[in-house]
C-alpha cells in the first residue's frame, strides 16, 4: 500500500483545493459535498486496514495532486510562457529605441 | 548533460484538438502569438443523470464531445470532477488544464480508432523499452540510485503478477519473456474500454508500464510514480540546479497528467463495495 499518512490531512488539503478552484460557493459545489459524504461514509470502521478506506484515501489522494498540479501548471504557465510574442514597441523599447513617429502613415 | 547553460525557448501550447470546440488552429495567425481563447460562456455547471450514464451542463446546454457525441460518463464520482473541471474555469477555458474533460473525450470518440485489443498490445509493447528496465552504467551515482529506487519496483512487480522482467545496461534494453507478456496481455484484459484508454494515456505519460501498474494497484502515490519516472531528470537536477519555468513546467504538467488519468481508471473501474456503502446512508 502506499504511503499516504493521515486521511484527515489528506481531506483538509484536497477541500482547500477544492476552495481554491469552485470560488465563493464552493461549499455547495457537488464536489466538496461528494468528497465529505463520501468520507464520512467510510469514517464507520476504523480498522486500519479497511481496504475500502484506504481505496478511498488513494483517489482522494490522487485527485488532490490533480488539482494541486493543474494550479501550480496554470501559475507556471502564466508566469512563464502565456505572454506571447512582444509587439514592436516593446521589442525597440527593449535595447533603449522608440519607433520612429510618422504623422502620415508608413509610406 | 542534460540542460545546456541557455536553456531552450518554449513555443506557448495551443489547446489540443480534442478537446472542445475550439475554432481554427494556429494558421492564418503570427507565429508564437498566444491562440485565441474560448471564454466562458455559461454560468452554472450541473450534472444530470441520462439514459447511457451521467451528463454535464453548461447552463442550459448539454456538453458534447469534440466529434458532436452527447458527452455521457459512466461514474457520478467521475461526471462531478469533470464539471469541478469546467467549473474551475475563470474568464477563459483553458482545454490543457481540463485533463479529466479529454480523457473522457478520448474514451467517447476514440479518435484512434483503436479496438480493446489494439489498445493491450500498444501498452504491452511498452514493457519492451520500459523506463525502470534501461539502466545506465556511468555515472556510479546515477547507476547506483536507479539501482536503488528502480529495483523494488520492478521485484514488486515480478512479484505481484508472477512474472520475469529483469533490468538491462544494454541499448537492445531487457529480454522480457513472451509468458511475461502473456501476463499483462491477460491482466489488461480485464480492464473496461474506458480504464484502458486511461491505462493505456498514464503508460504514455510514465513511459513505463511497470510503473503505471503499480500506481493502478495503489502500491506508490503519484508523485512517487512521477519522481520514479524522471529519476534521471532528478539527478541531474540535483547536480545542476533547477531551471522553473522548464522543470518545474514539466514536473507538474506530468503529475497532473499522470493523476488524470490514474483517477479515471479507478473511478472507470468502479467496485460494487463502494457503491454499496454509499446506498447504506
Amino acid at each position: 500500500m502506499a504511503a499516504l499518512g493521515a486521511p484527515m490531512r489528506t481531506l483538509r488539503a484536497l477541500l482547500r483545493e477544492l476552495r481554491h478552484a469552485a470560488g465563493l460557493s464552493y461549499r455547495d459545489s457537488p464536489a466538496y459535498r461528494h468528497v465529505l459524504a463520501a468520507f464520512r461514509a467510510h469514517r464507520v470502521t476504523s480498522e486500519k486496514l479497511c481496504r475500502a478506506q484506504q481505496e478511498l484515501h488513494f483517489q482522494a489522494a490522487t485527485y488532490l495532486c490533480l488539482l494541486r498540479s493543474v494550479r501550480e501548471h496554470e501559475a507556471l504557465h502564466r508566469e512563464y510562457h502565456g505572454r506571447g510574442e512582444r509587439s514592436p514597441k516593446e521589442v525597440a523599447g527593449l535595447v533603449g529605441f522608440r519607433l520612429p513617429q510618422q504623422p502620415g502613415g508608413k509610406g | 548533460l542534460w540542460w545546456a547553460h541557455s536553456p531552450p525557448a518554449r513555443l506557448p501550447r495551443p489547446p489540443p484538438a480534442a478537446a472542445g470546440s475550439c475554432p481554427v488552429g494556429p494558421c492564418g495567425r503570427r507565429a508564437y502569438a498566444p491562440p485565441a481563447e474560448r471564454k466562458r460562456f455559461y454560468q452554472n455547471v450541473s450534472i444530470s443523470q441520462g439514459e447511457g450514464g451521467f451528463e454535464i451542463n453548461l447552463d442550459h446546454r448539454k456538453l458534447k464531445t469534440p466529434q458532436a457525441k452527447l458527452f455521457t460518463v459512466p461514474s457520478e464520482a467521475l461526471a462531478i470532477a469533470v464539471a469541478t473541471e469546467w467549473d474551475s474555469q475563470k474568464d477563459t477555458i483553458k482545454f490543457y488544464t481540463m485533463h479529466l474533460t479529454t480523457l473522457c473525450n478520448t474514451a467517447l470518440d476514440n479518435p484512434t480508432q483503436r479496438n480493446k485489443t489494439q489498445l493491450i498490445r500498444a501498452a504491452v509493447k511498452f514493457l519492451e523499452t520500459d523506463t525502470v528496465c534501461y539502466r545506465v552504467e556511468e555515472p556510479p551515482a546515477l547507476a547506483e540510485l536507479q539501482k536503488n529506487e528502480w529495483d523494488p519496483v520492478v521485484s514488486w512487480a515480478e512479484k505481484r503478477y508472477n512474472v520475469t522482467i529483469g533490468s538491462s545496461t544494454s541499448i537492445l534494453g531487457p529480454n522480457i519473456p513472451a509468458s511475461t507478456k502473456e501476463t499483462f496481455v491477460s491482466h489488461l484484459a480485464s480492464y473496461n474500454m474506458w480504464a484502458l484508454q486511461g491505462i493505456e494515456f498514464v503508460i504514455t505519460q510514465l513511459k513505463s508500464l511497470i510503473l503505471s501498474m503499480s500506481l493502478i494497484d495503489r502500491h506508490i502515490t503519484v508523485e512517487k510514480a512521477v519522481l520514479l519516472s524522471r529519476l534521471e531528470e532528478e539527478y541531474q537536477i540535483r547536480r545542476w540546479g533547477n531551471v522553473e519555468w522548464a522543470h518545474d513546467y514539466d514536473l507538474c504538467e506530468l503529475r497532473a497528467r499522470t493523476a488524470a488519468g490514474t483517477l479515471f481508471v479507478h473511478l472507470c473501474s468502479e467496485s460494487s463495495t463502494v457503491k454499496h456503502k454509499l446506498l447504506q446512508d
